[in-house]
Parts: structure tokens; sequence; C-alpha cells
């Protein structure tokens, strides 16, 4: 056994120093994911749509009873929310009571329901709340591609004048109403 | 070899094992990593024939063609900036159509054309590509193609 | 009720971790029997508590009751009983709560049933288990509660998901679990033997049946996952290199290379540094795995799913254990006595070379898999890493291993001649070049790795074998029977990967209705195309005939279904088993001309990758049963002694 025959001195330190060499090695990998975890900037797609004005779209009807939509909705002199959801995404259920929150505090919203039918979002606005005046069906996606939007759901606000002032990427959570409203405000 | 050194052997030997499998691991990704492109970074950074890339951006409108045999088709991928023409042999996804968001897998030709073994499809299609919309937000013609586009829906 | 019973459930579990853990500590420090003696009770009250809680989930999810949160996202009353059930842990709440049921339940059966272990050294494990088991807690009590509730109440449930109702994805998850868990377990017994310094034989004794079985899951739950894959997607392929593949393919990788060093520690008292070592890699490898998936830092296409916070917990948890683990291997290892030596040409020699060069695939692998993330946070560059590299890389790796462990088998302990070895080796040498003669001479030229797949595997399928010749078969132990089988499997899984690659035969067309079609030997008559409908689906269903020769008809149905909520399209391939391969056959689009795009391979011998994979797996619960039955009659004699 070793133990009792002493070994020389070199080869004693570079056992001890590898000995060390997975917990570095393992710390370097460390590093690595915290990067990944901490940088959120690689997944939130930056918004560059903001001060843009909305690109020209005349969408038929999304539910029954309710009107279709056309950029010109946008261009009125008042600010609107415009909403991308779809009767089909978890998180767009998930915003509804906010919606619901922002129409009562006077905030007149428009949706796009992305690849849908309008059997079903009708459904879903039975089911979750209808906060929404006009709704417009984008059934190939066509309108959000060109809107910037990435998934859904996603919301604007657009001034009177058919500029986009903010982009809401994920759902609304209760606290991102009060700086919802604010760009409304601002918008005016 | 001197046997109450065994141990440190051991341990040395592991070292060379992982440094090893490190080396091996650097040289197959020199060639065999495949970097990510847009139509403008592929024709700026001059992609060698040959290697694998994947290549993002958005199918053309009007562009795709299928060859007389049913399973070939032709399209151009755009960034708003730059085009590539695509060829691909295969049964596409079902996301894949005009002025949708695509990535190729493949590599250039000579004649700088596309050749797609693979294009990508996701289940999830609530979210397009992070990589293909990263890319896109970045480029600053989108708006105007928006509007061309907007106007046709 | 029940979910508060269930919170109940929890809390208690946890503080009784947490008891474990401190009597455990105090105990070894202060020295007071006592204290030592309590902590076996603690550990199996801790089980039941956590089963209990996980019993109430369950119940919960069947009963599909809506007021908890958890429920009303993934539930939904109008599935079938059996996805409600599964349901409980189809998400991430759920999994991290059976997580921690077999966390706690393995802890409990190690203190029900380990008698063999230095007393000191058990309670050191027990007490490093409920440390792990208290990250988890906490992960779910703090920052994922299975059992929070949602007023109002909804009137249904959201999570009737058609996708995801499929018994692959029920069962895989927890036979991927219990792998982990089982590795957890061996952890826990490597820290409680840094701690006090009793790394030997009798640890490895003990910690070998729990290697072995998370290595059997494991393996089933690999092999379970390449063929969902391989049926489910429609792309013909059986392994992807996708970073949640590469997640459970690391810790198989380690627990392989773990399982063969232990059985050097338990025989040999050899590599002792170097089991305890891959005890830790091993386990940091399901951690990893487990953090790459639900952080979703590479699978970022689903990153809007993923809570940040729970990447960061799980990777605080991550440095907790890990780096602590390897902090204290650095402090202690250099005071554990060294184990025997052995020859470089022993059984011992080869065992090293197989733990090396599965540590340099294991390397080979994580490097491959974190570099796209590496590469993004160095220089911003976006790229991704694919089976050519994997290939490239970890192939040759691979087919030298399977070379090595062809030979190791025939090895003696400790010491062995060369010469001998030839002699040993003779028979399995002379098949392979029978093999490769053969295959020059009558195979159409393919490959150079599928060609030495094949060979390699009739070789190695020899050699595993070859320890039996010339041995009482009936007298020869279990565990020999496993260890055959499972090299055997290997070399089964081989050969099917190798054929697949290298005799596939694919046919792409556009054919119209009633053309005929040949791929390989099999001719295809395309005989037609209907709609059919499912409860939330639409499909174009078309129907071939396939014939071999003048063989009997196969009637083929293959369908392209587009779903609506959510809107997806899937190709449900179909797939024609025979005794020599598969056929598989996807349909396309269709074309405005009445044409129709057709996918045809023929792949032969394709089902041995799978048949393999089992014979693997078979072969460790062989020798699992094997060692569990001599450690018994070990027990018992020294009882009697």
């Amino acid at each position: 056994m070793s133990a009792d025959v002493p070994r020389s001195d070199a080869a004693k330190r570079g056992l001890r120093l590898i000995l060390w060499a997975p917990l570095v090695l393992f710390l370097i990998f460390l590093a690595m994911f915290a990067s990944g975890l901490i940088r959120p900037g690689s997944r939130d797609i930056p918004s560059r749509m903001v001060g843009k004005p909305l690109p020209g779209f005349a969408l038929p009807e999304g539910a029954p009873g309710h009107p279709p939509l056309a950029d010109a909705a946008f261009r009125q002199g008042q600010p609107r929310l415009l909403n991308v959801f779809a009767s089909w995404c978890v998180p767009c259920a998930a915003e509804a009571p906010q919606l619901l929150q922002l129409a009562r505090a006077g905030v007149p919203i428009d949706a796009i329901a992305i690849r849908d039918r309008p059997q079903d979002v009708a459904g879903f606005l039975a089911k979750w709340g209808d906060p929404y005046a006009a709704i417009g069906s984008d059934v190939d996606s066509s309108v959000q591609i060109a809107m910037g939007s990435a998934g859904v759901p996603e919301s604007f606000v657009i001034d009177g004048k058919g500029i986009i002032r903010h982009q809401h990427i994920g759902a609304i959570e209760p606290e991102d109403v009060p700086a919802i409203l604010a760009a409304v405000r601002n918008a005016r | 070899m001197k046997a109450k050194h065994q141990r440190l052997v051991l341990a040395l030997l592991a070292v060379v094992a992982i440094v090893g499998a490190a080396l091996l691991a650097m040289s197959a990704l020199k060639d065999q990593a495949a970097y990510f492109y847009t139509p403008a970074d592929a024709h700026r950074d001059k992609v060698p024939v040959g290697q694998a890339v994947r290549l993002g951006g958005m199918v053309a409108g009007g562009s795709i063609k299928r060859a007389a045999d049913g399973v070939t088709i032709d399209f151009t991928v755009t960034d708003g900036k730059d085009t590539v023409p695509v060829v691909f042999r295969g049964i596409t996804p079902d996301l894949f159509k005009e002025n949708s968001g695509v990535v190729a897998e493949g590599r250039f030709d000579a004649t700088g054309r596309f050749v797609a073994d693979n294009i990508l499809a996701k289940h999830d299609e609530r979210y397009m590509p992070p990589q293909v919309a990263g890319e896109m937000h970045k480029s600053e013609s989108l708006d105007t193609g928006a509007k061309a586009k907007g106007g046709r829906t | 009720m029940i979910a508060e019973a269930g919170l109940a459930a929890l809390w208690l579990a946890a503080a009784l971790a947490a008891l474990q853990f401190a009597i455990g500590a105090l105990g070894l420090t202060r020295g007071r029997e006592a204290m030592l003696l309590s902590v076996r009770p603690v550990a199996m009250v801790q089980a039941v508590l956590a089963a209990l809680a996980f019993l109430c989930l369950i119940v919960v999810f069947v009963r599909v009751d809506l007021s908890v949160a958890l429920v009303a996202a993934n539930d939904h009353s109008a599935k079938p009983l059996m996805y409600r059930f599964a349901g409980a842990w189809g998400n991430h709440e759920g999994s991290m709560l059976m997580w921690v049921t077999i966390l706690a339940a393995a802890g409990g059966a190690v203190a029900l049933f380990e008698r063999r272990l230095d007393e000191r050294t058990l309670v050191a494990t027990l007490a490093a288990q409920a440390f792990i088991g208290l990250g988890f807690y906490a992960f779910l009590l703090f920052a994922s509660n299975p059992f929070s509730r949602l007023f109002p109440v909804p009137a249904e449930g959201q999570g009737l998901n058609p996708l995801l109702q499929d018994p692959g994805l029920a069962f895989h998850p927890p036979t991927l679990y219990i792998g982990y868990v089982g590795l957890s377990v061996a952890f826990s017994f490597a820290v409680g033997a840094l701690v006090t310094r009793d790394v030997g034989a009798a640890f490895a004794r003990a910690m070998r049946p729990w290697v072995l079985g998370a290595w059997i899951f494991l393996t089933l739950g690999i092999t379970a996952g390449s063929y969902w894959a391989y049926y489910e997607l429609g792309w013909g392929g059986w392994w992807f290199w996708d970073p949640v593949e590469n997640a459970s393919l690391m810790p198989w990788l380690a627990a392989t290379a773990l399982l063969h060093s232990v059985t050097v520690l338990a025989t040999r008292d050899g590599l002792r540094a170097w089991t305890v070592m891959l005890a830790v890699v091993a386990f940091s490898m399901s951690m990893v795995g487990t953090f790459l998936v639900r952080s979703g830092i590479l699978t970022s296409v689903h990153a809007f799913a993923v809570d940040p916070r729970r990447g960061s917990f799980i990777l605080a948890l991550l440095v907790l254990y890990i780096g602590g683990a390897l902090a204290l291997f650095a402090l202690r290892v250099g005071t554990v006595r060294e184990g025997s030596r052995f020859d470089p040409v022993s059984r011992e020699g080869a065992l090293v070379v197989n733990n090396l060069l599965l540590s340099a695939i294991l390397g080979v692998v994580l490097i491959g898999t974190l570099y796209p993330l590496g590469a993004e946070a160095v220089t911003g560059e976006k790229l991704s890493v694919g089976p050519p590299y994997f290939n490239a890389a970890a192939g040759p790796l691979a087919l030298i291993l399977v070379a090595v462990m062809a030979a190791g088998p025939l090895m003696r302990w400790r010491r062995d001649e060369l010469r001998n070895l030839v002699g040993r080796l003779a028979l399995p040498v002379l098949l392979v070049a029978l093999a490769l003669l053969g295959l020059v001479l009558l195979a159409p030229p393919i490959g150079i790795f599928p060609l030495l797949g094949l060979i390699l595997a009739a070789g190695v399928a020899a050699a595993s074998v070859a320890p039996l010749w010339k041995r009482n078969l009936r007298r020869t132990p279990l565990f020999t029977y496993g260890m055959v089988i499972s090299h055997l499997g290997i070399a089964v899984a081989l050969a099917g990967m190798a054929s697949e690659t290298a005799f596939i035969k694919e046919t792409l067309v556009a054919a119209r209705v009633g053309e005929t079609q040949t791929v390989g030997p099999w001719t295809l008559r395309f005989n037609g195309v209907k709609p059919v409908a499912g409860p939330n689906w639409t499909a174009i269903e078309a129907t071939l005939t396939a014939t071999r020769g003048g063989g009997r008809p196969y009637l083929l149905t293959t369908q392209a279904r587009s779903f609506w909520t959510p809107p997806t399209e899937t190709n449900e391939a179909a797939i024609q088993t025979v005794w020599d391969g598969q056929l598989y056959v996807v349909l396309g689009k269709g074309s405005d001309d009445g044409r129709w795009q057709l996918r045809l391979w023929w792949k032969p011998f394709v089902t041995l990758i799978w048949a393999g994979g089992g014979l693997v797996a078979f072969g460790g619960f062989l020798t699992l049963v094997g060692r569990v039955r001599r450690e018994r009659r070990a027990a018992r004699a020294e009882a009697w002694a």
C-alpha cells in the first residue's frame, strides 16, 4: 500500500493539482450555463417596430358578432390596443383577465386571431371573457409576420395616426397593466 | 511502470483522455458545426462551397417552383436585404410556405445556389426559431417589405 | 382538501429531510450513537410522506379538481383515465414532485435494505441523500408548488392537447427519472464514503445494485425514446443527436463507465478514487440533463414557456451539489488509501481503457451539446452542432470501445499474458476475418464506418459469448450470463445500426394513384387516398400494397394529419415489420396534377437496434438479480458466523 511508502514530492503535487481539475472544469461549464441564463437578450426579440407605422392590412371577420379589422381603424385619432392572440394558445387565456381590466379602464382593444377558426375564437371568448371591439382573422400569419410579431400573445399600443408606440411580447401579467395604461395615455 | 505511482499514472491517463476528447471535439467542430447565416451574411462572408451551414430568412413571395418530378422544389430565401436561390428535394414541412420564416440546412454549390438537405419544421409553431426572429428584426428593410405584402392580404 | 393534504405531506417530508441531514451530520461529527441509529427510520418515514404527497397529486388529477392551478392548466375531464393519471407528471411541477418522491423512496430503500455497509458510511450516505432532497423540496415549495389553488375555478381544464396523449410520452419520463435518481443514490454513497474515508470493496458492493438499476432504466429509456422518435416523427431516423436525446445519453455513458469501474472496486479493490469521481460525474450528468431540458437554454424554441427563475434554481442546486462534491473529492481523495494494483495487461487494464474511452465519448458529446451555448456567449455567433459532428467525433471512439469490449471479458484479473489472450481471441478474430471477406466479396460497396461496424458486430457477438466457452453452464453465475447478454446486445444493436446505414434503400417520388414504385426488393402499389377524420384532426390517408418477389402482400396505410388545436401537422408513418427489416412509408403533399409525394424506405435489420437495446437492459437485469442474490447469501452467511 502506498500510504506507508513515502512518495516523491513532485508526484504528490502533480496528483493534488489533477484532483482539483474536475472542479475547475465544472466551474467553467457553469459559467457558460449562467451566461446562457442571464442574457435574456438572446431570447427576447428586441422590438424594431416601435415608432414605425402599422403595415396595411384588411382582415376578414375573426369571430361571429365582431366587425372585421383593417389598419384604417388605427388612424382615427384615438390610441388603441391591438392584441395578437389565438384560441389554441394557453398564455392567451392567462392574459384574458388583464385585457378585461384594460377594457374596463376605457382602452379600446382590437384583436388579430392567428391561424384560428371563428367558432373556436367564439368558444374562447365565451370561456375567458371578451374585451375586443373588432377581431380580424389572420389564417396564414402573414399580418402577424408583417407586424414583426414572433409569437402569440403579443400586444401593440398604436396611436391615432397608425404609428406603433409600444410592443408587449408574451402574456400581459397583472404587473404589466400600469405600463400599458401609461403607454396608451402617452400615445394620445 | 513504477508500481508505486499507479494512482498518478491513472490520473494522468484520465487527464490525457479528457484533453484528447476535447481536442478531437474541437477539431471536429471546426469542420462540422453549422453556422447560421442570413442571405446577406452569406454573401458578405463568402461561405465556402460545400460547407454545412444553416440558412435562415423568409421564403420570398411567388418564388416556390415545383419541378416536373413532383418532389424537387426551387425557392428564394430573403432577409429583406439580399436573396439566395435554394433547391430542395423531399417532403416540405407544413409551415413551409411563401412569406413565412424558414431555416434550411445544407450547403452552397459552386454556382451560388443553396442545396438544402433538410427544411426545419418546428413542433411548436407558436414561435419562430429565435434565430430567424432575431435576424428578421435586425433587418431595417422589414417594414417596407411588410407593407408591400400587407397590401395583398 | 386533498391538495392541502398533499401540500402538508410535502412540507412534512421536507422537514424530515432537514432532520435526517441534521441528525446525520451531528451524529457523525459528535459521535452520538443514538443519533446515528435514528437516521434510518427518519429516511423511511420521509419516503412514505413524499409518496403520499405524490399520491395526492395523482388523485386531484384523476378527479380533475380544477381548483388546483396545475390541474386546470394540464388536465381535462374528457381525457381518458390513463392520461389524467399520467398527466400528474406530464408537467414541470408534477415531474419535479415525482423526482423527489423517487429520491425519497430510494433513500428509504437504502435505509431499509442496506445491512453490510459500515454504519457511519451509511449514515453519511443518507445525510447526503437528504441534502439533495432538501434542494428539490425547496424548489417545489418555493418556486413551483404543484398544489397551489386557483380562484375563480375555471369551468374546464386546458390540457387536451392530443399530441401529448401518447403512451410513449406518458411513461418515458418516469423511466428516465428512475435512472437519474438511481444515480443520485450512487452519488450519495460516494459522498458518504468520502466523508468517512471508507472507499473500499464494501462501499462498492453497496453502491453496485443502485448503479445497475439506474443503468437498466436509462438503457430502457433511451431505447424506448429512440423508437418513439422513429415512429412518431415520421423522419425515418432513430437518433437525431438532439439536446434532449443527448441529455439522456450523457448520464448513460457515465453510468456505463461507473458500472464497470465499480466492478473493479468490488472485486479487486482497485480504482478507488476513479470510481468515486465517476459516481459524482454520473449524477452531475443527470442534473445537467435535467437543467438543460428544464431551463430551456438549449431548446430555446420553447423559451417563452420557461421561467428563468426555475433555471436559476436548478443552477444553484448544481453549484451546491456538484461543486460541493468535487471540492470534497479534491480535499479528501488524496487521503484515501490507494487500492490494490494491477498489471496494464489484465481485466482491470481493459476496464480502465473502457472507462477512458467512455469518458472521452462523454466529453465529446458534452462539448458538442454545449458548444452552441458557449459560442454564442463568447463570440455572439449562432450555430448548430448536428449529426455530422457527433458521428465524426464519437463514432470512431465508439468503435474502438466496442473492440475493447470484445477482448475485456476474456482477460484475467490482476495479470494476464498477451500470448494467452491472443489464443483466447483467435476464434472471434477468425470470425471477423471471415465476415470481412464475405462482405468484401458479396456486399455492394458500402461506407467505411458501416463496414467496420458490421465486421465488429460479428466479432463482438462471437467474443461476447466466448466467456461461456468450456465452462460448466449450469454452475456459471447469473451475473456472468447477464454480462454476456448485455455485450451481445451491444453487438446486436451495432449490427442493426451498421446494416441500416449500409443497406438502406430510399425512394422519393410523386406518384399517381394506381402506379407502382420499387424500393430495394419491394414493389409497392399506390392504391389510393381518402380523407379521414378523428376527434380533433383531419387527415389524408394513403393505402399501399407492398410485395416482395412472389411473397404475401402487406397493406400499408399512412396519414398526413392536420390538428386544429393547436394547428399542427404530423405524418403518421406506415411501418411494416418483417423478419429482416422494416418498410417505412410517409405520405407528403398532393400536387395540382393529382400526384402525391411518397417517401419509401427499406431498412434492412433496423429492428436489431432496439432489440439490442432490450437485450442490453435484460442482461443488466440478470446481473442485478444475480448480484443481489449473492449479496443476500453472503449477508446470511455473515449473520451465521
